[in-house]
């Protein structure tokens, strides 16, 4: 009986790979998604987010619905956007978040633009959320390479990260411009939205990266165990969010990101460090 | 027993570092204008003046963060003369998920650099650093549980590690318990003795006279550069607050 619900699912190849990219997704995003909350830039994400869709949309436009195309695409849009943001950040008066948020409106509203000259919505829909239940070999190949070449990145630049997001001055003293971290980190963010892009859809790999990592902060004051529990919070969330679209016949992606959402909830309202439960307590004591 | 910060040696690399004409600019405003002076080495220097008056400035210019707008800094160092520098309003993240040894072990980043591991000559040094500010109870504290008074002496353990030849302290006395001030003066003193050149930005004249030789007085301009006691008179300061009324009155 329990076998069937939470095993049996599984015996189709359509169900496995879509866990094996879940999983893939989680290893990836979850690390980057707790810099991303300790560099005060959850928001970035969402720009960033937006910002894939009109390489994209382009890569669509040249090559229909061929994964490289469209990953290339949305890689290369989603980095010029940081790059510019960051650029005209340095150079006017203009604060990052701003100039951000600046850039990924014009490339939303870009990419809605190239899209809806094709004139049929299924085709932004797919882009937007994704199927998770008709990942091919190909995206799951992506995928894995994208997570292998992030937690790589992450563990070379890691401890300059730390210094750097934790006390930029000092960082700058003693080993010289932030810059070039501040970019390759922004590259992998880039690179995990891009990866999510068959299986989750641009709009929802986000909620992959964020909401677990905003979770662990509630259960950990540590940076590498936020980024394990980010990464166990995504998979068991990954999980459940299948089986909940198996059985019940919900869509795939939207159920995944509510599942990372209700641990979120639940680390809010309940969490070790600073949550409401923990607030409770102390007007208490 | 005589009380000697382990790690140091004796530093007779600093040499002098020479100011001319230096004159600091933001957009129209004049921060700094035409400050000449000498750093000798083993300096024990108070930096006086009035809010708005260019210390923050200055010290940001020897630390080489601003560039002056005219005016030259000559280091003559036979090494590379990087300061050690606590600004005053820092960038810091103070909730941020770090520990205080791992933001004391910060201050070996020139040795260790972002690959090399720690090993138990660092540990040690490390220890002794955090012995030095009363703080080896706290080393595996969060620092977003510590104390305005634990943070700065934190702080001061990370620039015993540094160990740099100059080091330079913007108002580190500020919204501090008086037990951790005495503490670190304690330090500066220490560091005096070793032979590092040090500039501290003070707003206590009560301080600048007990514990340091030497001052300079700004004020946008230098009104005394020179012996505590012939810098800090009634005449200079009243010179330097009446000019900075002005300067405020104008603007």
């Amino acid at each position: 009986m329990l076998e069937e619900f939470f095993l049996n699912p599984f015996d189709y190849e359509f169900m496995r790979n879509a866990l094996l990219s879940c999983f893939c997704l989680s290893l990836g995003c979850g690390p980057v998604g707790v810099f991303l909350v300790l560099r005060r830039m959850s928001l970035m994400g969402d720009a960033l987010s937006h910002a894939v869709l009109p390489g994209a949309a382009i890569g669509y436009m040249i090559a229909g619905l061929s994964l490289p195309a469209l990953s290339l695409g949305g890689f290369l849009a989603g980095f010029l956007v940081a790059l510019l943001a960051g650029l005209v950040s340095r150079t006017t008066l203009l604060k990052e978040d701003a100039s951000f948020a600046g850039f990924f409106l014009i490339a939303l509203a870009l990419g809605v633009f190239i899209i809806s000259m094709r004139k049929s919505s299924i085709d932004l829909m797919n882009i937007l959320f994704g199927s998770a239940l008709a990942v091919t070999h190909q995206a799951l190949l992506l995928m894995a390479s994208i997570t292998t070449l992030t937690l790589s990145v992450l563990a070379f630049i890691y401890r300059s990260l730390v210094v750097e997001c934790f006390d930029p001055q000092f960082f700058q003293r003693v080993h010289g411009k932030g810059t070039l971290y501040h970019m390759l980190f922004l590259m992998l963010v880039v690179l995990n939205l891009v990866s999510g892009f068959q299986s989750m859809g641009t709009l929802l790999s986000l909620g992959i990266m964020m909401l677990p990592a905003t979770a662990a902060q509630f259960w950990s004051r540590q940076i590498w165990s936020m980024g394990v529990l980010s990464v166990v919070f995504a998979m068991i969330a990954g999980y459940l969010g299948l089986l909940l679209s198996y059985h019940l016949n919900f869509p795939t992606g939207p159920s995944i990101v509510l599942m990372a959402g209700l641990f979120y909830i639940i680390s809010l309202l309940v969490g070790r460090f600073g949550s409401v439960l923990q607030h409770m307590k102390n007007r208490v004591a | 027993m005589v009380l000697r910060p382990m790690g140091f040696k004796m530093d007779n690399h600093s040499k002098h570092i020479q100011i001319q004409h230096l004159t600091v600019a933001y957009g129209e405003t004049v921060a700094l204008e035409n400050i000449s002076g000498t750093l000798h080495p083993n300096a024990l220097m108070a930096l006086f003046g009035p809010n708005g008056g260019g210390k923050s400035t200055f010290v940001n210019v020897l630390a080489s963060i601003i560039k002056p707008t005219s005016g030259t800094i000559t280091h003559q160092c036979r090494t590379t003369c990087s300061p050690a520098y606590l600004p005053q309003q820092s960038t810091m993240h103070r909730q941020f998920p770090l520990t205080v040894r791992e933001v004391v072990a910060m201050g070996l980043w020139g040795q260790a650099g972002p690959f090399h591991a720690l090993d138990p000559g660092h540990q040690e040094k490390i220890d002794e650093a955090l012995e030095r500010v009363g703080l080896q109870d706290y080393d595996q504290r969060l620092i977003g549980t510590l104390s305005g008074g634990q943070f700065q002496r934190m702080l001061f353990a990370r620039i015993i590690l540094e160990d740099s030849s100059l080091i330079i302290l913007d108002e580190p006395f500020t919204a501090i318990d008086i037990q951790t001030s005495e503490t670190l003066l304690q330090l500066i003193q220490e560091w005096h003795k070793l032979g590092k050149t040090i500039l501290v930005v003070l707003h206590d004249l009560d301080i600048a006279r007990r514990y340091f030789p030497e001052t300079i007085l700004l004020s946008k301009t230098c009104l005394g550069w020179g012996k505590t006691e012939d810098v800090l008179t009634d005449h200079n300061l009243i010179k330097a607050y009446a000019q900075s009324m002005r300067t405020t009155h104008h603007a």
